[in-house]
């Protein structure tokens, strides 16, 4: 089997005194869809956020495309790499559905004006945006903020894509388009690491599910493994709370 | 008598005062744009919090910024402009020559940059910073983020507070007539000097200052309309 392209080695995260993650090991092989489950707290978005760097994790490893991300050089190039999509959204209410996908592009790949046009158009398409390119990113649902908000993170051909409770602050209404696009995705083979509530998603979209319970990660397994058959007691008690959510 | 004397003085005297008008809006606009980029400057570098990314020798840089605009501020901010003018403009004189103009145009910039950039400060602050994180987590860098992405917003938030420092310049330029710019205050003063109308003198200028006011705000006011209409060109 190939290198994971992401391979983390017992990471710590402290904030003050409160230790977030105490100790994590975790791999995502290119091509896999993981949901990362857990309890509020138990330190699955720190995690996440080590990932890109968002956060700095104190001590341990972080391996991703084979890098040591903890003492790149190039953090910004590293980024670029690595997509997030955020609850809240975070589309950048100073442009258009279009300009939030230019941009980037502009900024960072330094690519021609026409040429980020094409690439947003391209992406806005898919995720069917296009027809609100030049609207005011303040006057659209949170799914479609959502939806733009995917557009632009591929819009900077990520290889890795990595969500963080990306349906959460979504009326019930509009989970069902934000998560289709996401499914697409993992069909077309993106890597993505995605922190989630949305058991239905996990067991049908994961290749492999991440149960995180205070700062560690308790069990993983296939999606069939974990809902059907958890070996942690811990396991079964947050699923037996969530079903009832 | 009032009326009558009123209309003399704007007779005889409209072209000093017409001087005076101009004097005082040049001095208000130019202090009050040169203040802004300075508050941006300012208020921008105080706003970058560096993460785990910079350099040590950035954090050093940073560090000392800090400090040296924190004391800008102070001083600035805590001072009459009154006084700024008098002892800039003297001290300088031991240096440089300077006209009184150069000399009034560098006090009220530096003045009006000190309050800008606490203005500007506050704008950086009001953008959300998850916005801040997705610009980084797509690969901007600090100064990118800045520039493309907070800057813009901050300064439509702070537009408001950016145009009441423009109003108070132009009525706080009057004390700048103690290094003897002819601006509208000092063309009243002499005015009032020769013709003993003290009344009516200090009634027109009064007016005059007003009238600036009030149509600078009404301009102010629909500018800041025009930037908060929905960018919305077709919403299908
Ligand atoms: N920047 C920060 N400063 C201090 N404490 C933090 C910070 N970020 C997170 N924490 C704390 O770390 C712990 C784990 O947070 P984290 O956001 O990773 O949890 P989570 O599993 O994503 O929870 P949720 O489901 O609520 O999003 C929490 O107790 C949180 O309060
Ligand atoms: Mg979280």
């Amino acid at each position: 089997m190939a290198a994971p392209m992401v391979e983390i080695k017992n990471i710590h995260k402290r904030f003050g005194k409160l230790e977030v993650l105490k100790g994590v090991d975790f791999e995502v092989q290119e091509g896999e869809t993981v949901c990362l489950i857990g309890s509020s707290g138990s330190g699955k978005s720190t995690l996440l956020r080590c990932i890109n760097l968002l956060e700095h994790a104190d001590d341990g490893q972080i391996l991703v495309f084979g890098q040591d991300v903890l003492h790149t050089k190039d953090v910004n190039h590293f980024r670029a790499k690595v997509g997030m999509c955020f609850q809240q959204f975070n589309l950048f209410a100073n442009m258009t559905v279009v300009e939030n996908c230019m941009k980037p592009q502009m900024k960072v790949l330094k690519v021609s004006k026409e040429e980020a046009r094409k690439t947003a158009m391209k992406y806005l398409e898919k995720v069917g945006m296009a027809e609100f390119a030049n609207a005011d990113v303040r006057r659209i649902s949170g799914g479609q903020k959502q939806r733009v908000a995917i557009a632009r993170a591929l819009c900077m051909n990520p290889k890795l894509m990595l969500f963080d409770e990306p349906t959460s602050a979504l009326d019930p209404e509009m989970v069902g388009e934000v998560l289709n696009i996401m499914k697409e995705l993992a069909e077309e083979g993106m890597t993505m690491i995605i922190v989630t509530h949305e058991m239905g998603f996990a067991r049908d979209v994961a290749d492999r599910v991440v149960f995180m319970d205070q700062g560690q990660i308790e069990e993983q397994g296939t999606p069939d493994q974990l809902f059907n058959n958890p070996q942690s007691e811990r396991t079964k008690e947050f699923l037996k709370a969530s079903v009832y959510k | 008598m009032f009326i009558s004397n009123c209309t003399d003085i704007l007779t005889t005297y409209g072209p000093s005062l017409w001087l005076g008008v101009r004097t005082t809006l040049l001095i208000a606009i130019t202090g009050t744009v040169l203040g802004l980029i300075l508050g941006l400057l300012v208020g921008g570098f105080r706003a970058v919090k560096l993460d785990f990314t910079a350099s040590g020798a950035a954090r050093f840089f940073k560090k000392l910024g800090d400090l040296i605009i924190n004391l800008y501020i102070t001083i600035f901010r805590g001072t009459p402009m009154m006084v700024q003018a008098v002892f800039i403009y003297y001290a300088m004189l031991n240096f440089i020559y300077w006209s009184p103009m150069e000399a009034a145009i560098t006090v009220i910039s530096v003045n009006t940059g000190a309050y800008m950039a606490e203005i500007v400060r506050s704008g950086i602050q009001a953008v959300d910073p998850g916005q801040t994180e997705a610009a980084r987590s797509l690969g901007m860098s600090n100064a990118q983020t800045m520039f493309t992405v907070v800057l813009p917003q901050a300064i439509r938030n702070a537009f408001p507070a950016i145009g009441n420092e423009f109003i108070v310049n132009i009525k706080d330029s009057s004390v700048l007539m103690i290094i003897s710019i002819t601006e509208l205050m000092f063309q009243a003063k002499s005015i009032a000097g020769s013709t003993f109308h003290f009344t009516e003198t200090y009634f027109i200028e009064a007016m005059i200052y007003l009238i600036l006011t009030t149509v600078t705000s009404l301009i102010l006011n629909a500018i800041e309309k025009h930037m908060n209409r929905p960018s919305t060109k077709e919403v299908a």
